[in-house]
């Protein structure tokens, strides 16, 4: 789309211009380089140095290797990070969270997409109300719904108890049964307008003559949508489907809000924070950052070569 | 009346637009799809606005009240004591305060790193351009529990621990890259001839981006700001960490961790009020600037 600035220029001066261009572009990025490095860079380098190291909010600390993650301790046992079962079981808990959020967001995104893009009147009214959820901030959502979910005056644990689905005074959450799909359903109700709306920016980049010439040959519209439709609104859903696990496998501050440090919830960031600043030890919690992050790269990685997206 | 027919239900209905016979069995049809699909609108209005209006009720309902009428529909009495109370049971004034500030100061620092770099990297070729796009996007990505360790450190050795500035340099990891990424894509659609006419009248390249580009930039500026503001303004997990007191405690930290006015009544009364209080200001700002909002989203995150 963008057409160089200099083609009309003579090649002698091209060259000359091109590289001042150069020199006032690094200048023009200087600022934001550097406040990117001292925010972003210099905070991630110390993390990964204190994981290798024993500190505390009182002691510096020393370097220990890879003891934060896995050693073996003087009776022969391995210990660490690696053999925490609680640790593990915030990953479970995170990666549930996540397939569950984001495949009930994609559904339902494309769903609500699919209806504000349809000719029918009152899809303007539509697409304002689902900005609702999403301008409603996380933590004041999760109270919201944490007051729905109350075990005798929240209106969904009324529901579910009259449903028979849970008994008297319990409620989705107190259940440990059902308390992680509790907030997957919070998730879920927050962040579909925001998949929605990119959905629908890729529905309505599909040309119509597409739609037309579907219908002169006569294909249905069920056709139609897995044939025209969902081909070319994969790009979109990709990206979404990228932005949204990322969000999703770092979660903290819904599940933190409403339940804690409750271990049927806990997910990986909230791990990281409970030893990081909770039990102040600054060493082996930000070896569970540093974890963290691993896994979350992982997922970019896999997603990024493997579905080939490409951003430009 | 048949051509209107095709117009308004073109997408619902496509044997209408080649086949005249069947046509009275598919207006038939085509009610009841209607009608289906209007019930569908009611039910995800509903359910996107429920919970909204839950809180919103809630909020009205007297909080000595809450244990009688906390399931009813509608509220049997209504006051606006659990609003008062919000303000004058804890330091709500100040914590509004604070977040203001912190995401003003954020997002108007992060706007002007943004203004100068979207124009280097929307309209300046060099090498390494692409990398460095793809480096802004992977911090845009971050975890932010990535960091919280160092930063933690970082902001204490700097004495920010608790202060405005501290969550300012701590939420520019995430309102740069967002900033940078989303001006870049609107920069690139800026036609190139505004700026090569500025640079044949002799302008300097800052005398180009400030004269003549950034009023072209404005709505943008405006887009990205308020996307910007609203990342800032429901930051938690930062604002939990590096705060220890209400002379620098946000909003989400304090609604996260309401306790009330006293510990006789229900707080979900004064935290619905509360919420609410947070709340309408953001959906008022969504609503007037619903169409840039959606632009803006969807150019940070499809277009790239």
């Amino acid at each position: 789309m963008t057409v160089p600035v200099d083609v009309t220029m003579r090649p002698k001066q091209k060259a000359g211009i091109e590289s001042t261009r150069a020199r006032t572009a690094v200048w023009l990025l200087a600022p934001t380089l550097i406040v990117l490095a001292l925010v972003a860079g210099y905070p991630l380098f110390r993390t990964f140095y204190l994981a290798f190291t024993d500190a505390t909010f009182e002691n510096p600390g020393k370097f220990v290797g890879f003891d934060n993650f896995l050693f073996k301790a003087d009776d022969g046992t391995w210990v660490g990070l690696l053999t925490d079962p609680a640790w593990w079981e915030s990953v479970v808990n995170t990666v549930r969270f996540t397939i569950g959020s984001v495949l009930f967001e994609t559904l339902l995104g494309l769903a609500f997409a699919l209806v504000i893009n349809s000719k029918i009147r009152g899809k303007g009214l539509l697409r304002t109300a689902i900005l609702v959820p999403w301008a409603i901030p996380t933590v004041v959502s999760a109270q919201m719904w944490n007051w729905m979910y109350q075990d005798n005056l929240g209106i969904l644990s009324q529901w579910g108890q009259s449903l028979g689905w849970l008994k008297v005074g319990q409620s989705f959450l107190s259940n440990p049964n059902t308390s992680l799909w509790a907030l997957v359903a919070v998730d879920i109700w927050k962040t579909t307008p925001f998949m929605a709306l990119l959905l629908l920016a890729g529905l309505q980049s599909i040309p119509s003559d597409m739609y037309e010439a579907a219908e002169v040959d006569g294909a249905s519209k069920v056709r139609q949508f897995f044939r025209l439709t969902l081909p070319l609104l994969s790009p979109a859903l990709l990206v979404a489907l990228i932005f949204r696990t990322l969000d999703a496998l770092r979660v903290f501050d819904m599940p933190y809000v409403v339940k804690g440090y409750a271990p049927d919830t806990l997910t990986m960031s909230m791990f990281a924070r409970q030893q990081l600043i909770d039990n102040q030890s600054l060493g082996a919690g930000s070896a569970v950052s540093l974890l963290v992050f691993l896994i979350i790269m992982l997922f970019t990685v896999i997603y990024v070569t493997t579905l080939r997206v490409r951003f430009d | 009346m048949t051509t209107n027919t095709t117009n308004t239900t073109g997408m619902n209905n496509a044997a209408a637009i080649s086949q005249t016979p069947p046509r009275r069995k598919n207006s038939a049809l085509q009610t009841v799809g209607t009608v289906l699909f209007w019930c569908l609108i009611a039910v995800i209005l509903f359910y996107v606005l429920f919970p909204f209006y839950w809180a919103i009720k809630t909020s009205l309902t007297p909080s000595g009240d809450l244990a009688q009428n906390a399931l009813k529909w509608w509220p049997s009495s209504t006051t606006f004591d659990n609003y008062v109370q919000v303000f004058k049971g804890q330091p709500f004034a100040r914590n509004l305060l604070n977040s203001l500030v912190v995401a003003s100061g954020t997002v108007i620092i992060s706007l002007l790193l943004a203004a100068l770099s979207s124009y280097a990297l929307g309209k300046f070729r060099f090498r390494f351009k692409t990398a460095l796009m793809y480096t802004i996007l992977g911090v845009s990505v971050f975890p932010q529990i990535a960091v919280l360790g160092g930063m933690f450190t970082t902001i204490r050795s700097l004495g920010l621990y608790n202060t405005w500035a501290g969550l300012m340099l701590s939420y520019m990891i995430f309102t740069v890259p967002f900033t940078v990424w989303v001006m870049t894509s609107f920069v690139r659609d800026i036609p190139n001839e505004l700026e090569e006419a500025a640079l044949v009248d002799g302008a300097s390249p800052l005398q180009t981006l400030f004269r003549v580009l950034l009023p072209v930039m404005t709505p943008a500026l405006i887009t990205t700001g308020l996307l910007g503001f609203i990342n800032c303004w429901n930051e938690y997990l930062f604002a939990l960490t590096f705060t220890s007191s209400d002379s620098a405690r946000t909003v989400p930290v304090s609604i996260g961790s309401f306790s009330g006015a006293s510990i006789y009544e229900n707080p979900f009364a004064q935290i619905m009020a509360a919420s609410v209080v947070v709340t309408i200001p953001l959906i008022v700002l969504v609503l007037i600037f619903q169409k840039r909002i959606v632009s803006g989203l969807t150019a940070g995150a499809v277009k790239g």
